[in-house]
C-alpha cells in the first residue's frame, strides 16, 4: 500500500516537487521578492563588485588606464602601515568599549530586575530613554558634557577632590575612555535584551541554589549567568560587529583628522576616506573586504567557541 | 524559605490559650519585624542607588537643558550658577551696580555695593531702595556675586531660523514616512513568505538574511553610491527610500519570529474558506500580528531620524533636502566656538520628536526588542 502511494508520487516529485508544494513555494517566492531583489541589488552584487574593484586599479584622481592589477591591492594593504595602525586603533578601542557594551547593560539589567527596586517601570523606561536620542544629539552632549573646564563631569571629579581632571576628548591618554562614555547612551537595548534573559530564568533554580546554600554571587555565578548566556553571547556578537566598524562618532567629533595625536584613525574611517576623500576605489574597497574577512573571522570563531559556554535551555 | 516556618508558628498558636498567642505574638515580633526593616532597608539602598545611576545617566541632558537657554555671556562667566543666570544689578540714582551675597547678623543678604572699602563697604538694599544704606565691614571683593534667573529661550527660535529648520523637520518626517511605509509592507510580507510557507532553500535564505546583520556597510556603499550617481539618484532622497521598500534583516527578522508564535488554526480556517494567501495575511495574520507591526513601524521612524551616514553622503550637495541630523551637525561644525547655547537647543530639538514617539509607544519598542534578542 504504502510503497505503491509513494511509486504514484515519485513521478511528480522527479521535477523536485509536488505540484502542491511547487505551488506553495511559488507563492513563498513572490512574498520574498521584495527581499530578494533588493539582497540582490543593495547587498550581493555590490558586494561583488567590490571584489572585482580590489583586483582593479580605479582610482578617480589618476587618469591611468583601468586594468586588471591581481593581487597588487592586498600586497599593498600587508604593507601598508596606515592600515595597521588603523587597524590597531580599532583593536585597542574594541578592547576597551567591548568589556562596558557588555558588562555594563548587564549591571543595569540586574539592578533594574531586583525585587527590591521601587518604581522599576519607571526606571526601565528612563534608563532606556537615551537609546533614542539622534546620534549626532548624543554627541553634541556628551561633548559638552566633557568638556575639559566646563564640562559637568570634571567639575564633579573637582568637587570630589580630583585636582586636574583629564580633557577627556582631547588627551590621547583618555579618548578612549571618552569616547566610551560618548557611547554610553546606546546600552539601552543591551539593557532590555539582558531584562527579558533574566525574566526568563526559572525561579526554581534560584530556589535550589539557596537551598544549597548559596548567596547572591554564587548564584549570580552558577545561575544567572549560566542561564543567560545566549545573551551574553548575542551582545558581544553584536558589540563586535558594531566596534569593528566604529568611525561615525570620531567623524563627527574631529571630522575626520584623527585627533588626539592619531588615536582616532579607526579602520572604518582610513575605509571611507580612501573612497570618499582619496577617491582610491580600488583601495577602499580592499580595504572593505579585509574588515569584512577580520569580522567574520571573529564572528566565526566566537560561534565555534559557544558550544563550550553558551547554553541553550531548548538544546538536547 | 521563611514562609513555611511562620506558618508552622501560626498552626501551634491555634492550639493555645490568649495568654500564650499573645506572648507567642510578642516573640514572634522581634523575629518577622527585622526581616520587614531588613526588606525595607534593602528597597531603599536599591532604589536609591538607581536614582543615582539614573542621574548620572541623564545629566548630560539637563547639562544640554540648561546650556540651552543660555547667552554666551552667562557660558563664558566661570562663576555663573548651573543654570541659567546673569549676575545681578541695582539701578541706584541712575547708576547700575553689582549685587552681592553680604554675610549680614548671621545670614546672607543679597544687597548692591554702592560704595566700595577697603575694609567697610556702604550697601543699598534691592528690596527697599529708599532706606539708608547699610555698611558692612569687611573686604568686598571676598563677596560672592549675586545671580538672577535669566534663562534665553529665544536661543530655540534663532537655531530654528538660522538653520531653516522648518524644512529640515519637513524633509526628516517625509523621508521617515515613506520609508516606514516601505519598510512595514516589504518587511511583512517576506516575513510572511518565511514564516507561513515550505519552499527549497528556506533554511539558507534565511541564513542569509542573519548574516547581512553582520555584514559591514563598507564592503557595498561604493558599488551602490556609484550606481546611485550614475542614475542621477545622488541629491535626492530615493537613495534612501527606495532600499526601504526591499526589506531590510532586523524588521524581517522580528515580524518573521512573530508570525511563527502565531496559531496556523485560522490561517488554516481561512484557506478552506477560498482565501489566498495575500487574503490570509491581510485579514487573518495582519490583525493579530499589529503589535510588532507597529513595534516596526516606530523602530523604522526612529531609525530613520537618527540616521547621519546615508543622509550625509547623498544629500551633502543638496542642503534644501538635508534632514535635520546632517543640518545639525553641519550647523555645530560651523559654530561650536561661538555659541555653545545654541547647538545645545538645536540638539533638544531634534531628540525631541523620537523621545516623543518612545514615551508614547514605549510597551512596543520594548516588547520588539525582546524579540529579536532574545528569541536566538
Amino acid at each position: 500500500m504504502t510503497a505503491s502511494a509513494v511509486a504514484r508520487a515519485a513521478p511528480h516529485r522527479r521535477f523536485g516537487l509536488s505540484r502542491l508544494a511547487w505551488r506553495e513555494a511559488r507563492w513563498a517566492y513572490v512574498f520574498l521578492a521584495p527581499w530578494i531583489i533588493g539582497f540582490l541589488a543593495f547587498t550581493l552584487i555590490p558586494m561583488i563588485a567590490t571584489f572585482i574593484f580590489t583586483l582593479t586599479n580605479i582610482n578617480l584622481n589618476q587618469a591611468e588606464p583601468l586594468r586588471f592589477v591581481g593581487l597588487d591591492n592586498y600586497a599593498r594593504l600587508l604593507g601598508d602601515q596606515q592600515t595597521w595602525e588603523s587597524f590597531t586603533v580599532t583593536l585597542k578601542f574594541a578592547a576597551v568599549a567591548l568589556p562596558v557594551a557588555v558588562i555594563l547593560p548587564f549591571m543595569v539589567a540586574l539592578l533594574l530586575s531586583s525585587r527590591y527596586l521601587r518604581f522599576a517601570g519607571a526606571f526601565r523606561v528612563l534608563f532606556f530613554l537615551p537609546y533614542v536620542v539622534p546620534f549626532v544629539a548624543g554627541v553634541l552632549i556628551w561633548l559638552s558634557m566633557l568638556n575639559g573646564d566646563s564640562g559637568w563631569l570634571n567639575l564633579f571629579l573637582q568637587a570630589i577632590g580630583v585636582s586636574n581632571p583629564p580633557n577627556w576628548l582631547q588627551d590621547p591618554n583618555f579618548v578612549y575612555a571618552g569616547l566610551v562614555l560618548v557611547g554610553i547612551w546606546g546600552i539601552g537595548g543591551g539593557v532590555i535584551v539582558y531584562l527579558a534573559g533574566l525574566k526568563g530564568v526559572p525561579t526554581e533554580l534560584y530556589d535550589a541554589a539557596r537551598i544549597d546554600g548559596a548567596g547572591w554571587w554564587a548564584s549570580l555565578r552558577h545561575v544567572t549567568i549560566p542561564m543567560i548566556s545566549p545573551v551574553i553571547f548575542y551582545t558581544l556578537i553584536l558589540g563586535i560587529v558594531d566596534l569593528l566598524q566604529y568611525f561615525l562618532v570620531p567623524l563627527v567629533l574631529y571630522q575626520g583628522t584623527g585627533e588626539p595625536g592619531g588615536t582616532t584613525n579607526f579602520l572604518n574611517l582610513y575605509i571611507y576616506k580612501s573612497f570618499f576623500n582619496y577617491q582610491d576605489m580600488s583601495y577602499g574597497a580592499t580595504l572593505a573586504w579585509f574588515l569584512f574577512g577580520v569580522t567574520l573571522a571573529i564572528t566565526l570563531v566566537l560561534f565555534g567557541t559557544a558550544r563550550r559556554w553558551v547554553y541553550y535551555a531548548g538544546e538536547r | 524559605m521563611a514562609a513555611p516556618n511562620r506558618s508552622a508558628d501560626a498552626s501551634r498558636l491555634t492550639v493555645g490559650e490568649p495568654g500564650l498567642l499573645a506572648r507567642l505574638r510578642g516573640q514572634s515580633r522581634p523575629r518577622v519585624r527585622p526581616k520587614a526593616v531588613r526588606n525595607a532597608g534593602r528597597s531603599f539602598a536599591m532604589t536609591f542607588v538607581a536614582v543615582v545611576a539614573l542621574a548620572a545617566f541623564l545629566s548630560p541632558l539637563l547639562r544640554s537643558a540648561t546650556m540651552s537657554l543660555k547667552s554666551p555671556e552667562q557660558i563664558a562667566d566661570v562663576n555663573s550658577p548651573l543654570y541659567p543666570a546673569s549676575a545681578a544689578t541695582l539701578t541706584y540714582e541712575g547708576r547700575d551696580y553689582d549685587v552681592y551675597q553680604v554675610p549680614i547678623a548671621g545670614t546672607t543678604r543679597d544687597l548692591a555695593l554702592i560704595k566700595k572699602g577697603r575694609t567697610s563697604s556702604q550697601f543699598a538694599d534691592p528690596s527697599d531702595v529708599a532706606a539708608p544704606l547699610i555698611t558692612w565691614e569687611g573686604a568686598w571683593r571676598t563677596l560672592q556675586p549675586a545671580y538672577k534667573f535669566d534663562p534665553h529661550p529665544e536661543n530655540f527660535s534663532n537655531v530654528w531660523d538660522q538653520i531653516d529648520y522648518p524644512t529640515l523637520l519637513r524633509n526628516t518626517i517625509l523621508i521617515a514616512l515613506i520609508g516606514t511605509i516601505g519598510t512595514v509592507l516589504s518587511c511583512t510580507l517576506v516575513a510572511y513568505g518565511f514564516a507561513r510557507f515550505r519552499f527549497p532553500g528556506r533554511n539558507v535564505l534565511f541564513l542569509l538574511v542573519i548574516a547581512t546583520i553582520f555584514l559591514p556597510g563598507a564592503v557595498t556603499i561604493i558599488p551602490t553610491y556609484t550606481i546611485f550617481n550614475k542614475i542621477g539618484w545622488v541629491g535626492t532622497w530615493l537613495p534612501l527610500l527606495v532600499p526601504a521598500f526591499f526589506a531590510n534583516a532586523y524588521d524581517v527578522f522580528l515580524l518573521r519570529q512573530y508570525l511563527l508564535t502565531i496559531p496556523r488554526e485560522m490561517d488554516e480556517a481561512a484557506s478552506i474558506d477560498g482565501a489566498g494567501p495575500f487574503r490570509t495575511l491581510v485579514s487573518v495574520i495582519l490583525p493579530q500580528a499589529w503589535p510588532v507591526v507597529i513595534a516596526v513601524a516606530i523602530f523604522h521612524l526612529v531609525y530613520s531620524w537618527n540616521d547621519f551616514f546615508q543622509p550625509l553622503i547623498y544629500l551633502s550637495s543638496t542642503p534644501d533636502l538635508q534632514t535635520v541630523a546632517v543640518g545639525l551637525a553641519r550647523f555645530s561644525g560651523a559654530r561650536v566656538a561661538s555659541d555653545p547655547g545654541l547647538i545645545q537647543a538645536g540638539t533638544l530639538m531634534t531628540l525631541a520628536i523620537p523621545v516623543l514617539l518612545f514615551l508614547v509607544f514605549q510597551r512596543f519598542f520594548v516588547r520588539g526588542i525582546v524579540i529579536t534578542g532574545v528569541e536566538k
